[in-house]
């Protein structure tokens, strides 16, 4: 292929034409289908078939509002296009019926409407003044649940492969100094400069230089890479291709985890048409610039993120980090010199190099700049995705975006940053997310995952959480990580247990501290986090577990009580069945009582009771 | 490669030939070991000794090596596993939105402990970190499928669609 502007303009003719079309498109992302797309695009199958109607029918990623899935668009010609949510297959032929062929929306099921800058419909939201994306600014995220990600031609009719044409005119330090001009920082977690970082790579010597895409995404809590990986995969090449000619290398790979299948589907589609096109391979769009990409699948180590126990990974190894210096960007890959980013980092470079680092620069704070997609999870009436310029507060996200609280709960906490971050509290919900607010917070940004927890959350039984996950997931090559949050976890599960003594709030920040500082990756470094964190801001909850054993959340098994409340209690019987050691007597239609001594607090006679006299404190 | 009991020769299973092709195609592979034993696990459902000891040959990698390897990663099994992986996320969204009654719910149902395979080899049972539909959390996968917003009364009608 030649220039991409020749085909460009009859790719994009075509597409505005399939806008003009009615059409039916379903959200088909890992989430969508987990909660039953498929099933809603058989029905819609059947039923355009039954009706003989013409309509185009398509898919979609996540646009990022799990909460709704599962998603289905309709759209008319010259009319806006309505996101409708919940949407099962007992549903599609009165949605059909009604939207497409009576051509009036379904008001109480539409989330939004898209409008194409024509009539909009009353009584449904816009998309830019609904709740959800109101705050939002959506680049990275823009195609998600716009685009057909497996089809080339939807990314480059908006504006896709765009930035790579534009940089094969340019000097590779012009690039580079675009990154640097927009400020962006690297989104896989540490924040580092991602200009500088190429700076660095493009200086080293080395015969042969590589590109790395980190898509191991294990944080949980995040999604944010796959959400990004399924839906816009080209973006995320461009991103690398844009790179490799910035620093000089000629081959890149994708490291993703396995437990992403449909994202390496779709990453391989996109390499194989992008290859056909001559946009991937040797002379792209006709200039000298050769570049082969090629998919490592993950094995199963949430240690592979870090990067240099990721290049471990790629060479056939066990994913263990490595002693750093020398860095990655000297000695990386088959120790040479490597330019290794997240996902969401490339996959933000195409936008930069179109509209240069100073369009990108505009958003966000003096040292977070641009935007953030945040997954948002957890106790909240909103879970989803949502890309938001950096500096926006924590309560904005939480209150406004993600809709507040679910089930009329209070909020408790907001988790940030993973297994390396920490809980934050009311107190610090205006805090603006950027590296350094949620820092000096105690947590960190991490990947981008926030999960909201409300009052029925216990911290200490969090902070074990955490602690029972690193270390499962330590790689145990050094000491302080390998014994440090074993000992640590083994006094939170103590606490839990009720068998907590004072001294372990000082045990367990002193052994927090001296992980922090002794040990080799930052797995190790950030693992005490959780518990810092939990410590400085609910110290009152570890109190209460240690000195009045009772855990005020109501979580901790060990140390909850069960009671019948008299006046509730019909004498039914129904409990005395359900418990396992006879602790629950009574006579017939008197108020039933329970044997603390005996009760092993295994909550089976709680739903039994149909008049909630039983309860647990 | 098995050897046959009668004749003492050795005999190749279809699953040794695409063993073979497998090796073959990644043989001048730079980091060939971790796709070896992906495919090789994707052929056999497990990773029997033989295959390690045939791929730590033909990939020239010495066996320890192939075995330290195989037993870092938890996508790895040196044992038979069911035919179908149901893996239960207990990430921190699903922690939180009760993962963990799933989870013993399933226990319960298929009557094995995590990483237990039932007797039929029709189920094997794995908590896994994070599956990343933590916005439709409690999540679980079973093989490539996902399935979300769980509750426990709903879970023998998602196991009914595995065989
Ligand atoms: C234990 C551990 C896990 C990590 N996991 C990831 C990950 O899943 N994805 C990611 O992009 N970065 C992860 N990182 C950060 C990477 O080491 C690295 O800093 C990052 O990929 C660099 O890309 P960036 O500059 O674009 O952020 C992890 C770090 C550690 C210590
Ligand atoms: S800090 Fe933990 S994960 Fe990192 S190298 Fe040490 S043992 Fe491995
Ligand atoms: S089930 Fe409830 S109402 Fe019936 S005896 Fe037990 S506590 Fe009383
Ligand atoms: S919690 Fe369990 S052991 Fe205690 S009274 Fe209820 S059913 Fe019996
Ligand atoms: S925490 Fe369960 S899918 Fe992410």
């Amino acid at each position: 292929m030649g220039s991409l502007k020749e085909v460009r303009s009859s790719i994009e003719e075509a597409y505005k034409k399939k806008l003009d079309r009615p059409r039916i498109i379903v959200g088909l992302g890992t989430c969508g289908m987990a909660a039953g797309g498929t099933k809603v695009m058989a029905a819609i199958e059947t039923e355009v078939e039954k009706l003989g109607l013409d309509v185009d029918l398509d898919f979609t990623s996540c646009i990022g509002m799990c909460y709704a899935e599962p998603v289905v668009e309709m759209g008319l010609p010259g009319a806006a296009s309505v996101v409708y949510g919940g949407v099962y297959p007992e549903d599609v032929a009165q949605l059909i019926e009604s939207h497409m062929v009576n051509k009036t929306p379904v008001t109480d099921k539409a989330e939004i409407q898209i409008s194409a800058g024509g009539a909009t419909y009353e009584g449904i939201p816009v998309m830019e003044k609904s709740p959800y994306y109101e705050k939002q600014v959506r680049s990275v995220t823009s195609r998600l649940g716009r685009t057909n990600p497996e089809r080339i031609e939807d990314y480059i009719a908006t504006g896709g492969y765009a930035g790579l044409e534009k940089a094969l005119t340019m000097e590779p330090q012009e690039i580079i100094n675009q990154v640097k001009i927009s400020g962006l920082r690297g989104r896989g977690g540490g924040g580092f400069p991602t200009g500088t970082k190429w700076q660095f790579v493009a200086d080293a010597v080395g015969d042969k230089k590589y590109i790395v895409c980190n898509a191991d995404e294990g944080d949980p809590g995040a999604f944010m890479d796959r959400s990004v990986l399924e839906g816009d995969p080209h973006a995320i090449m461009e991103g690398m291709m844009i790179a490799g000619y910035a620093i000089g290398a000629n081959e890149g790979v994708i490291y993703c985890r396995a437990e992403y299948p449909l994202a390496i589907k779709r990453l391989n589609m996109a390499i194989a048409v992008a290859e056909e096109m001559g946009i991937l391979g040797d002379n792209i769009m006709g200039t000298d610039f050769n570049f082969k990409l090629r998919i490592k699948a993950g094995a199963g180590a949430f240690v592979c993120g870090e990067e240099t126990a990721l290049l471990n990974s790629i060479e056939g190894k066990r994913g263990m980090p490595r002693v750093r210096p020398p860095f990655p960007a000297h000695k990386g890959l088959w120790q040479k010199p490597t330019c290794l980013n997240n996902v969401e980092t490339f996959a933000n470079i195409p936008f930069i190099v179109r509209n240069g680092g100073d369009w990108y620069a505009s958003m966000g704070t003096e040292k977070s700049k641009g935007s953030k997609v945040f997954c948002l999870t957890g106790k909240i009436n909103n879970t989803g995705l949502a890309e938001v310029p950096m500096g926006i507060t924590l309560r904005e996200v939480v209150f406004n975006i993600a809709g507040g609280i679910a089930d009329g709960k209070k909020f408790k906490a907001v988790q940030s940053g993973g297994p390396s971050g920490g809980c934050l509290p009311a107190e610090q919900l205006d805090l603006p997310i950027d590296y350094d607010s949620l820092i000096s917070g105690g947590a960190m940004m991490g990947s981008g995952g926030l999960v909201v927890m409300d009052e029925g959350t216990c911290m200490v039984d969090v902070a074990k959480f955490f602690l029972n996950f690193t270390q499962l997931e330590s790689c145990g090559k050094c000491t302080p990580c390998r014994e440090g949050t074993k000992r640590l976890l083994e006094i939170l599960e103590r606490i839990c247990d009720g068998l907590g003594v004072p001294e372990d709030i000082d045990t367990l920040e002193r052994l927090a501290k001296t992980i922090k500082t002794s040990a080799l990756c930052a797995l190790g470094q950030t693992a005490p986090n959780p518990v810092l964190t939990t410590l400085r801001y609910f110290r009152n909850e570890y109190e209460a577990h240690i000195n009045e054993k009772r855990c005020p959340a109501g979580v901790c098994p060990e140390l909850l009580t069960y009671a019948i409340v008299e006046d509730k209690c019909v004498g039914c019987g129904v409990c005395i069945k359900a418990c396992p050691v006879g602790a629950i007597t009574g006579e017939k239609k008197a108020a039933h009582t329970i044997d603390a001594s005996k009760c092993v607090k295994c909550g089976a006679c709680v739903p039994k009771c149909k008049f909630d006299a039983i309860v647990q404190a | 490669m098995a050897i046959c009991k009668c004749t003492g020769e050795q005999v190749e299973s279809p699953q040794d030939v695409q063993l073979m092709e497998l090796l073959e195609h990644y043989r001048e592979y730079d980091g060939a070991l971790i796709p070896v034993l992906q495919g090789a696990q994707d052929i056999y459902g497990y990773l029997p000794g033989e295959v390690l000891e045939t791929i730590s040959k033909e990939l020239k990698i010495p066996f320890s090596e192939v075995f330290g390897v195989v037993t870092f990663y938890s996508q790895f099994h040196l044992k038979p596993r069911g035919r179908n992986i149901i893996r239960v996320c207990l990430g921190t969204a699903c922690h939180v939105r009760g993962g963990s009654k799933i989870f013993e719910g399933l226990k319960e149902i298929l009557g094995v402990d995590n990483g237990g395979t039932t007797e039929d080899l029709r189920f094997t049972l794995e908590s896994v970190a994070c599956i990343g539909a933590c916005g439709l959390a409690p999540v679980i996968m079973i093989n490539d499928d996902t399935h979300g917003r769980l509750t426990n009364d709903g879970l023998d009608k998602i196991l009914e669609q595995y065989e």
